[in-house]
């Protein structure tokens, strides 16, 4: 199966998150970025274990500037065979999804795999963009996946519970949590990577329909109540009258 | 006009109500669904402001596509400049299908209503910041977080109105659905019990599902006792499991580490219990209590008994 992974760019779970130029703009000193784990340890390494156990090409796709390099050398050591950034910021979700869309359009892929989300802007936007702009069906919040032929079959979540599927290849899959564990990249594959392809496309004409135009901090929590381990009367009273919860 | 689309498969939840409630805010509403669900429940929705209920019952819901083709033809047809989506499993995946085929632009995830500017504020960064968004197409998607505004009811029941769209051919097929009977879905839940490690062993989660049970609440885990085997996959909370914001999060013999924040970060009330004093959980919880979860759990639970009975 020849397989297109679409990774984003995110700030590492731990950055201390903070905003500049009147925040509108995230502050990206000192901030440490990786591949979005969504991307990398369901979709990406997925792909990978698909390709070993029926062959085929797994090649990554990003939309960003040359920045994002860094973070698709990673891709590449952890065992993608090449890849292609998009040559352009992208400002939104759709603008992302459809440049991605013209690239694949041009480029035959069997399937299209996608994180559920970014941790940055946590939108689940992308999978399901791309799904329409290619026209493809859409697989969204899969936990399981697995090939056969041209038969792709995912296990999905649903609204109170699990579904399992069966698609025809070409498809778009998003891919959550219980589909791959994390694979940290060896010596012989961060060398490997320097040498793989990455091929850079200019990005296409497409508008941006969405704009975040500014940024704030949510309001400071107020300080913990400590309630005594003995009194969980207290508790229950506090939580039914105070916090109105029960 | 304001076409909100809701997801009837297992009734109308809550967050329906509140979209359609958020939706009365911005103008007139009409609520479009699919599937078998009784008239008498569609109808309810008008109680929350819409003047009519849509429904094709012919469109099962399972392929997506179908759902956006479905909801395209009625927001043309009924002149809607704005679609509202609840910003759940359902949401997540139709709206942003859609907002490709009605080049509209998306809020996704949604708290507030727009401000004078337009601007409306979603979560940003797993919970640590609040970005404001506009829509620069004249067409607007808008999904919204559950949670985010109490469902206001205003009027009577509305009519209902059947229609059939040209939907097209499912290309997904379903071989299997497995809904575990009698629990309460993770991602819905208004009220969390989530326990981690300190419970040191899968054997011990008997006084956490009786507390859950009490409560009317759902059991949620950490990230280290998913990956040991002590719980199941779906009831992992934080960065790289499931994202919530119930009314009452419960965590016991949790540490708080940042990923885990990240995904409960948006609750409400956080209850911690906890032996360790330093545990960095204390610091985002509302009510803190240093104790050994052993003693402190089913004593909970007997208070919890003792407030029913009252």
């Amino acid at each position: 199966m020849n397989i297109l992974v679409c990774i984003s760019k995110a700030p590492d779970t731990t950055s201390k998150i903070s905003f500049s130029d009147g925040n509108t703009k995230f502050d990206e000193n000192g901030v440490q970025f990786v591949v979005n784990p969504y991307d990398e340890w369901y979709a990406l390494v997925r792909a990978l274990e698909l390709k070993e156990a029926g062959g085929g090409q797994v090649t990554i796709i990003n939309v960003g500037g040359v920045a994002d390099d860094a973070i698709i050398r990673k891709a590449l050591a952890i065992g993608a065979d090449n890849a292609v950034r998009i040559d352009t910021e992208p400002k939104d979700a759709y603008n992302a999804a459809l440049q991605i869309a013209a690239y694949a359009k041009e480029n035959a892929f069997d399937l299209i795999l996608t994180g559920k989300e970014t941790i940055n802007y946590n939108g689940s936007q992308l999978g399901g963009m791309l799904a329409e702009g290619l026209d493809l069906p859409f697989v969204s919040l899969a936990t399981k996946l697995d090939v056969s032929g041209s038969t792709v079959t995912a296990e999905r979540e649903i609204i109170g519970g699990v579904q399992v599927v069966e698609v025809e290849a070409p498809a778009v899959i998003s891919c959550a949590k219980g589909m791959a564990e994390q694979r940290i990249p060896n010596m012989r594959g961060i060398m490997a990577a320097r040498t793989k392809p990455l091929t850079v496309v200019p990005a296409k004409e497409i508008d941006d329909l969405t704009t975040f135009v500014s940024y704030e901090m949510p309001g400071e929590k107020s300080a913990v109540k400590m309630i005594d381990p003995e009194s969980m009367d207290e508790l229950v009273s506090l939580l039914h009258s105070e916090a109105k919860v029960i | 006009m304001i076409l909100v689309y809701i997801n009837s498969e297992n009734g109308i939840s809550k967050a329906s109500y509140e979209a359609i409630t958020y939706a009365n805010k911005l103008g007139d509403v009409v609520a479009l669904s699919n599937g078998s669900l009784p008239n008498e429940e569609l109808s309810s929705m008008g109680r929350y402001g819409a003047t009519k209920v849509i429904v094709d019952r012919a469109v099962n819901g399972e392929d997506q596509q179908q759902l956006v083709r479905m909801i395209a033809e009625v927001a043309a047809s009924e002149n809607a400049d704005t679609v509202v989506f609840v910003h759940d499993i359902s949401g997540k995946a139709v709206a942003p299908m859609l907002s490709v085929r009605m080049n509209a632009g998306l809020v996704s995830g949604a708290i507030s209503l727009p401000d004078d500017s337009g601007a409306i504020a979603v979560n940003v960064f797993s919970g640590k910041a609040i970005g404001n968004v506009k829509v620069n197409s004249a067409s607007k998607i808008i999904s919204l977080l559950p949670n985010s505004l109490p469902p206001e009811e205003v009027g009577e029941n509305c009519s209902v109105e059947e229609v059939s769209t040209q939907a097209g051919e499912a290309r997904i097929k379903v071989l299997s659905t497995k809904k575990p009977e009698g629990e309460i879905p993770l991602p819905e839940a208004e009220l969390v019990v989530s326990a981690g490690r300190g419970l040191k062993g899968p054997e011990n989660w008997g006084m956490v599902e009786e507390l859950a049970e009490k409560l009317g609440a759902a059991t949620a885990c950490s990230r280290p006792v998913a990956d040991i085997g002590w719980r199941p996959h779906h009831e992992h909370v934080g960065q790289t499991g499931v994202a919530i914001r119930p009314n009452l999060y419960i965590a016991i013999g949790i540490s708080g580490a940042i990923q885990h924040l990240a995904g409960v970060n948006g609750s409400k009330v956080i209850v911690v219990v906890n032996t360790d004093p330093e545990a960095p959980f204390f610091k985002a919880a509302d009510y803190g209590i240093i104790g050994d979860a052993f003693e402190v759990v089913p004593r909970l639970n007997q208070a919890i008994e003792k407030f029913k009975a009252s």
